[in-house]
């Protein structure tokens, strides 16, 4: 196998940030190289090296036999990148797009004609030449950049995310459309770079580049990552009700490294040579063997090791104190939507949507981007007058009655909104003016905060260095300050490494158990498992109801016995 | 075809949709500078119209009113009859007038005396804004002159006593400073277009993540570059086009040069200004910050240091020195030149190769930016 990519000893600082740490790696022609790891762990400023767009601060980047601190024209001709912000030009159309990349890589008109129409028509783009590329719905979006990367059918295809943001069944049809390509061009030595922090993605991947913070972690095909976890995970059925203090419980066994919570059941991952536990001791029932996934590889390898005896499972590392109790007020359900409409000009954003949330209960809105969550999102929040029907949280309306009801709710939005110039401490202190808390109770929350969520030790520290899974605890933290009934979250966990996920979801899952009521927004299936019940939205409506395992047995058929998320959400959304 | 020819067709077609389909690129290259034009053209004008005067004349008489009329026949005053001085004064430091004209008694009677007498009579200017008291001596006493050369012309006979100085106004006759204005205007408008056109269209290409696109591709940086610059300078041509015919048209300012030397001074200030804006927009990768650098780097200098309001002789040695560095000093000497003037070479020379010298720093300093990519 020929190489197409050589790094060595590559690093990059901006400024005083370490973004790479010395990653030495081939990447070969064949296959699909995937670069693995959550955000902030450096894949962007992987790729843009290898592309040519930075320079390194030490360290080579040779592709196809050109250093690409000085020679990346040369390379250049025989790259396709795909940078992560869709970098096509919006107010060209689909077909001028692709005319303007054929125009770039100066390809002659007569096999331009037959490959244009060939990628139309594998990317499903055919229909819409003349649409302004700024006019296409997410997936198709990414299709176009997509067709336009692989317009002059490159050796080197670098995808940056490609699939971030996009609905499901698209992600398939991108994941189909790159391996068909390579498989045509494996002849001529083609190979891709798949950058992603979606971790079902890394398993099918030929060879998996996994970063973590700057960090080469592992160079490998997925299957060295699931070899030694042979065995060692299990599925267990556990009482609906009691699920996450049975996980949490199990999460602090000697002889389990990870316990999570997938709808109905438990799955738990044993530590290296630890025999299976008694089921019945960990409160659950029936526990059956399961493939390990690669996101059990990832956990295993982020985790302290198990010979620090000392060490819980990651999940146990959430203090089991339990959260004051919010000033739960009122009766009936937490948020009450029915009929809800927004419309746009001619577009309908959110189209009759009914659904409840009890008190206590986590719930989530999944659906692709622009499939109308955040629009039902900024209704419920009083932000939007809806165009028909009623959205009632804690018993009110939001636009009726707002700044008594939004004393009520917290929300933590997607890029947290800290203020990185302020300390930890000091980050709190505002939230807790904002709330309009008095003195003493300020002081009492801040103290409580800095302790519940173990940030004593970074009280004083500015929040611009904190690392991302520390960011995030902040932002809960301050959310949760004023103590809210109603806690909403905005993509909290997509784009993080699994370790942080499970710590953010544990006490989610402890506010949840002292009576607050969550509502998640998310275009990540991942955090839809930790949901009790999840509202599936596509273009506007709502187009299923249920919990997780509810959804995945609707679906279930004799070619799907094990029906995914992701699965339903396909089946479902259609 | 090859290669570069066919990328600069396809870098060129894409601008110049993107020019006709995006109206931001239209309104600063059109509307921006209409809108600069009449606002500076009419609201910088340095005349002061029909300032108010009371006229005190201790003795009335036919020829003191036909005074009175002269100073009232004057665009730029505007005479009020007063019955003595004290009311006039009151007036005066009320504000209502900006001066009192008081004809003696004695005017009439000494002005028809041959020999050295002449006609007296007083001025008194509310002088706290020293430059308007200085433009109000000079319409009463240019109102003055005129009316007595059309008594003397009416008496068949000049008047006498004392030198003649006999004053020409050269280039602008009339005394309008909107004449002087409106040429460095445009070069005002122009900088601030240039600049902005590229400055934000290059930033927002960064913002979209397109830059990044293109810069993986094979095309090279120069061929971006020259295709940006050759749309755009395009643009800028037809809205230095139209920001000249509003000059002739819309202000009456006249224009003795030829098209081909302000084609030239335009042609290459235009390629300084969008240079500008491609170092700013490749320095600043937002398009709020590229406006602002924009705004900063292009509109103080043209406005202060290119001799359009304020004369550069009369500025400090070091000042003087400093003006070399704003290319906007070539082009407002060189339109007001071809405006007021005509192709006076000697004057277009030097400045056209400041502007020269201008063009080819900013785009080799664009090159020298954009070659370091993404970081």
């Amino acid at each position: 196998m020929t190489a197409l990519v050589e790094l060595s000893g590559l690093q990059h600082r901006f400024g005083t940030a370490q973004a790479l740490a010395g990653v030495e790696a081939t990447i070969a022609a064949g296959q699909v190289t995937g670069l693995v790891g959550p955000d902030a762990a450096g894949k962007t400023t992987l790729l843009r090296l290898i592309a040519g767009l930075l320079r390194p601060t030490a360290g080579r980047v040779t592709v196809l036999g050109h250093d690409m601190a000085h020679a990346a024209a040369a390379a250049h001709p025989q790259i396709g990148y795909m940078p992560q912000r869709f970098g096509l030009y919006e107010d060209l159309s689909v077909a001028e797009n692709l005319d303007l990349f054929a125009d770039l890589h100066a390809m002659p008109q007569a096999i331009r004609a037959e490959r244009i129409a060939r990628l139309l028509s594998f990317t499903g783009l055919a229909p819409f030449t003349a649409r302004l590329a700024g006019q296409l719905s997410g997936g198709m979006k990414q299709k176009l950049g997509l067709a336009c990367a692989l317009l002059s059918r490159p050796r080197l295809l670098l995808l940056d995310e490609p699939s971030v943001g996009v609905d499901p069944a698209s992600r398939r049809e991108l994941w189909a459309i790159v391996t068909a390509m390579l498989a045509e061009g494996r002849a001529e030595g083609m190979g891709v770079v798949w950058a992603t922090a979606y971790l079902d993605e890394a398993a099918r991947c030929d060879r998996v580049l996994l970063l973590h913070e700057g960090r080469l972690l592992a160079d490998a095909p997925p299957a060295t990552f699931l070899a030694p976890l042979q065995g060692r995970v299990f599925r267990m059925t556990v009482p609906q009700a009691g699920r996450r203090s049975i996980a949490r419980a199990a999460a602090r066994d000697p002889a389990v490294l990870d316990a999570l919570v997938t709808g109905d059941t438990l799955r738990l991952v044993l530590r290296e040579g630890a025999a299976s536990p008694d089921p019945a001791r960990l409160g659950g029932s029936a526990l059956e063997s399961v493939p390990p996934r690669f996101e059990d590889g990832f956990v295993a390898r982020l985790a302290p090791s198990s010979a620090a005896p000392s060490s819980p499972a990651p999940t146990a590392a959430v203090s089991a104190v339990p959260a004051s109790p919010p000033a739960i007020t009122g009766e009936g359900p937490a948020i009450a939507v029915r009929d809800l409409v927004r419309r746009f000009g001619s577009f309908t954003a959110v189209d009759h949507v009914t659904f409840s949330v009890g008190r206590g209960e986590i719930f989530g809105l999944l659906g692709p981007n622009g499939a109308g969550k955040s629009t039902t999102f900024r209704m419920l929040c009083g932000l939007l007058r809806p165009s028909g029907g009623e959205a009632r949280v804690a018993g009110r309306d939001l636009l009726l009655a707002p700044a008594a009801a939004r004393a009520r709710i917290g929300y933590m939005a997607q890029r947290f909104s800290l203020y990185a110039e302020l300390s930890t401490r000091e980050n709190l202190r505002f939230f807790a003016r904002v709330y309009g808390l008095d003195r003493t109770a300020q002081s009492r929350a801040i103290a409580e905060a800095l302790d519940r969520f173990d940030l004593s030790a970074i009280a004083d520290a500015p929040s611009r260095d904190l690392p991302l899974g520390l960011k995030q605890r902040l932002a809960l933290a301050a959310a949760l300050l004023h103590r809210p009934e109603i806690l909403f979250l905005d993509e909290p966990t997509s784009g993080v490494d699994p370790l942080t996920r499970r710590d953010f979801w544990t006490r989610i899952g402890l506010l949840a158990e002292s009576g607050v009521t969550i509502l998640v927004t998310s275009h990540f299936m991942d955090e839809a498992e930790y949901c009790d019940r999840i509202g599936i939205v596509s273009q506007g409506r709502l187009r299923a109801l249920g919990t997780p395992a509810e959804l995945r047995a609707r679906v279930r058929s004799p070619d799907l016995p094990d029906p995914t998320l992701e699965d339903a959400f396909i089946a479902l959304a259609a | 075809m090859s290669g570069t020819a066919m990328r600069l067709r396809g870098l060129v077609r894409k601008e110049t949709k993107q020019i006709l389909r995006d109206p931001s690129a239209i309104l600063i290259a059109f509307l921006l500078p209409v809108v600069l034009l009449v606002v500076n053209g009419f609201g910088l004008s340095l005349d002061a119209r029909d300032m108010r005067i009371a006229v005190v004349i201790e003795a009335p008489e036919e020829t003191a009113r036909g005074l009175l009329q002269a100073i009232d026949a004057s665009p730029y005053l505007a005479a009020q009859p007063a019955p003595d001085f004290p009311a006039a004064e009151a007036a005066l430091t009320a504000g209502r007038v900006r001066g009192i004209l008081t004809v003696r008694e004695d005017f009439v009677p000494r002005l028809r005396r041959d020999g050295a007498a002449r006609g007296q009579a007083a001025l008194a200017v509310n002088a706290t804004d020293p430059n308007s008291a200085r433009l109000l001596e000079g319409y009463v006493s240019g109102a003055l002159s005129a009316w007595l050369v059309g008594e003397a012309r009416e008496r068949r006979r000049l008047p006498s006593g004392g030198i003649e100085l006999a004053v020409r106004d050269w280039f602008n006759p009339e005394l309008r400073s909107t004449a002087f204005i409106v040429p460095g205007v445009i070069a005002m408008v122009m900088t601030m277009t240039g600049t902005l056109l590229t400055a934000l269209i290059v930033a927002r290409e960064w913002e979209r993540g397109t830059m990044e696109a293109m810069l993986a591709s094979p095309a090279h940086m120069a061929e971006l570059i020259a295709a940006k610059l050759a749309c755009y300078f395009v643009l800028g041509m037809l809205s230095m086009a139209m920001a000249m015919a509003l000059a002739v048209t819309v202000f009456d300012v006249p224009f003795r040069g030829s098209l081909g030397a302000l084609g030239a001074a335009a042609a290459l200030f235009l390629v300084f200004a969008l240079g500008l804006g491609l170092f700013i927009s490749t320095l600043a990768r937002n398009q709020f910050v590229a406006s602002q650098l924009a705004f900063l780097t292009t509109m103080m200098p043209a406005m202060m240091l290119s001799g359009m309001l304020f004369d550069i002789a009369a500025m400090p040695r070091w000042l003087q020195l400093v003006t070399f560095l704003a290319p906007a000093r070539y082009l407002v000497s060189i339109l007001q030149t071809l405006f007021l003037a005509g192709d006076i070479w000697p004057v277009l020379l030097p400045n056209l190769a400041g502007l020269g010298a201008a063009a080819l720093a900013a785009i080799g300093l664009t090159l020298l930016v954009t070659r370091r990519r993404l970081d």
